[in-house]
């Protein structure tokens, strides 16, 4: 029918199409909003998000305020305790939204840390590629045999249990995963054949760079990412409740999960509450992780 | 495959003498050491303790002196425990670790070997989806939440089992390992069963299970002997990094059930300071995880005639 079309309206089209071509990031995201769990996921994220951080700004309750006649109070609308009060009569909820707060903080800034480590890492030893890459990989592989776990812990005993040395610390441990998956995709992209193709076109090393290397590197990264905020908030918490997170007065998931284990036997809401915060919102992330990975990786189309 | 052993064996010297040497400057570099948390002492006897145990030596010297034990394969006395040696300490502790995470790793394989395949033989079938859901939990729910949630059902609630503490009178009797062993299995039953479902639907689609079927084996047997054999190469290979999990795992689950482990030992080490002691067990660990990365990988190249190593 294109013939049939006045050649106004085809140069038109024509423009249009070159505009609106659809990118790998529309395929992906179409794909993803389709995915209901991962979107449920994504909107139940957004809301705990918002809770933890607005939701202590507007509570009747502040989190660290002891009611000193209120102690170990079950969940119930008396005085507004909707989940119960612990152990010193402070409100779960606010202490709940509070401690949601840090741990999402945690795995957020982590991850971060975790993502410039592994990025720089894996795209530098992938890039210059020979010795260079393999002299950074096999230092990548040790570090993978190293009982990490242990490492954090002395860390934490060295240096005070200092909020900013846990995002470091367990950024630090978490971002081997994200080297080898930069390097490799890296490594693969370098000889590919739109990029020799870029490069014979006469772009520049930049550009190329900018434009057909990171948007493909990016797709994996996200997914891992999502992947390593769950993994971070479990290390954390994992730490919290060893004693050797997050300290009183600020709380995490953790911790509360900590103090409820210990008082379970008479306040079990102060262990369930804060448990069950915590695994809706490991839930959440892996959802939005499987959808992203599904819904970026081409393979599976 | 003797040359490759014998090449990996030499590799890992440096690295544990890498975490080693990264383990005891960490260590020193703590504010306060092992003598203050006592009441304190005088002087003289304070200076007679620190010669006793070499600390009124500079760093350095200290450090050769240790490397100089460990090359005797002796990991010194306990700074702590005035009686004890680490290796005593080790042996009291380890065996328990190394029950409990023996236990677990079988109780996980097993089962998730066998959840996995079901899920994959009957895909997108109530079963699958059963084992599919039950994995996405067992991975969301992390060990020191199922700890107490399970001691507080099945240990208070339902008073059927012990919750905790291995009474050194009884030892470790069946009824108090199962509520620690299960609970440390569950996040690896969830990744082995997600892993091998995933691996056996990839290998029932293979030619040479469509050719086994195509001859007439019966079916348990294209499964058992065929497709088993390839699909739990990827379990194999997770296997290294599962066991690492574990020793994590035992920490917690040392503390929740309140077992006399060699993860609980560690912590209050590091705490208190007990220099000897955390560097004897991050030794042991790191120790144990190469050794059982080698060995997964041994067994791959065992298990996959694809792979040579020479």
């Amino acid at each position: 029918m294109a013939f049939a079309s006045p050649p106004t309206e085809k140069a038109e089209m024509m423009e249009r199409a070159a505009v609106r071509g659809r990118s790998l990031w529309d395929d992906a995201r179409s794909r993803l909003l389709r995915n209901r769990a991962a979107v449920a996921s994504l909107v139940l994220l957004g809301v705990l998000t918002f809770l933890a951080f607005i939701g202590p700004l507007l509570w009747v309750h502040d989190s660290s305020f002891i009611y000193r006649d209120r102690v170990q109070i079950p969940p119930g609308w008396e005085n507004l305790h909707l989940f119960g009060t612990d152990a010193q009569g402070r409100d779960l909820l606010a202490r709940t939204l509070v401690g949601l707060r840090m741990s999402l903080m945690v795995g957020v800034v982590a991850t971060a840390v975790s993502l410039v480590i592994g990025v720089l890492w894996g795209a530098t030893a992938g890039f210059i590629g020979g010795r260079v890459d393999q002299l950074m990989m096999r230092i990548v592989d040790v570090l993978y045999s190293l009982p990490f776990i242990f490492f954090v812990i002395i860390l934490m005993v060295v240096f005070g249990r200092n909020i900013i040395l846990i995002f470091v610390a367990i950024g630090a441990v978490e971002w081997l995963t994200m080297a080898r998956i930069v390097r490799g995709q890296t490594i693969s992209l370098k000889s590919m054949e739109f990029v020799e193709a870029a490069r014979a076109a006469g772009v520049s090393q930049f550009a190329i760079i900018r434009r057909h290397i990171v948007p493909n590197v990016l797709g994996p990264v996200v997914v891992y990412v999502t992947l390593t905020i769950p993994a971070v908030i479990l290390a954390e918490s994992f730490l919290s409740f060893l004693g050797l997170g997050v300290q009183e007065p600020l709380t995490s998931l953790g911790n509360l999960i900590s103090n409820g284990a210990r008082d379970m036997e008479v306040a079990p809401w102060t262990l369930i509450v804060p448990a069950l915060t915590m695994m809706l919102t490991l839930f959440c992330f892996n959802f939005v992780g499987d959808g992203l990975r599904d819904a970026i990786d081409p393979k599976d189309r | 495959m003797l040359s490759y052993l014998a090449r990996r064996l030499l590799v890992a010297i440096p690295t544990i003498l890498v975490i080693i040497t990264v383990a005891f400057f960490m260590m020193r570099a703590a504010p306060g050491g092992p003598f203050d948390l006592e009441r304190p002492m005088p002087e003289e006897i304070r200076q007679n303790v620190m010669a006793a145990y070499g600390m009124d030596q500079p760093v350095w010297k200290q450090y050769l002196d240790y490397m100089a034990g460990i090359a005797r394969f002796d990991l010194g006395p306990s700074l702590k425990f005035r009686d004890k040696t680490v290796a005593d300490i080790i042996a009291e502790g380890f065996p328990v670790s190394a029950v409990i995470g023996a236990l677990s790793i079988s109780l996980a394989v097993f089962v998730g070997t066998i959840m996995g395949s079901i899920a994959a033989l009957r895909q997108n079938s109530a079963a699958d989806y059963s084992v599919v859901g039950i994995s996405t939990v067992g991975i969301v729910i992390p060990p020191f939440v199922m700890g107490p949630i399970l001691a507080l059902l099945v240990g208070l609630h339902w008073g059927l089992l012990p919750t905790g503490g291995l009474d050194p009178r009884y030892g470790m009797t069946v009824e108090r390992l199962i509520l620690p062993v299960v609970t440390l299995a569950l996040p690896q039953i969830a990744i082995i069963s997600r892993l091998m479902r995933a691996s056996m639907i990839e290998v029932l689609r293979s030619n040479y299970v469509r050719t086994a079927r195509a001859k007439g084996l019966p079916a348990g047997s294209v499964v058992v002997r065929h497709a088993l054999r390839s699909a739990v190469l990827p379990l194999v290979s997770y296997l290294g990094p599962a066991a690492a999990a574990l020793l994590t795992g035992s920490i917690v689950i040392e503390q929740v059930f309140q077992l006399p482990g060699i993860g609980r030992q560690f912590v209050q080490a590091a705490l208190q300071r007990d220099y000897t002691v955390v560097m004897g067990v991050v030794i042991l660990y790191a120790s144990l995880i190469i050794v059982l990365n080698l060995v997964a990988d041994l067994l791959y190249a065992a298990l996959n005639p694809k792979v040579k190593y020479d």
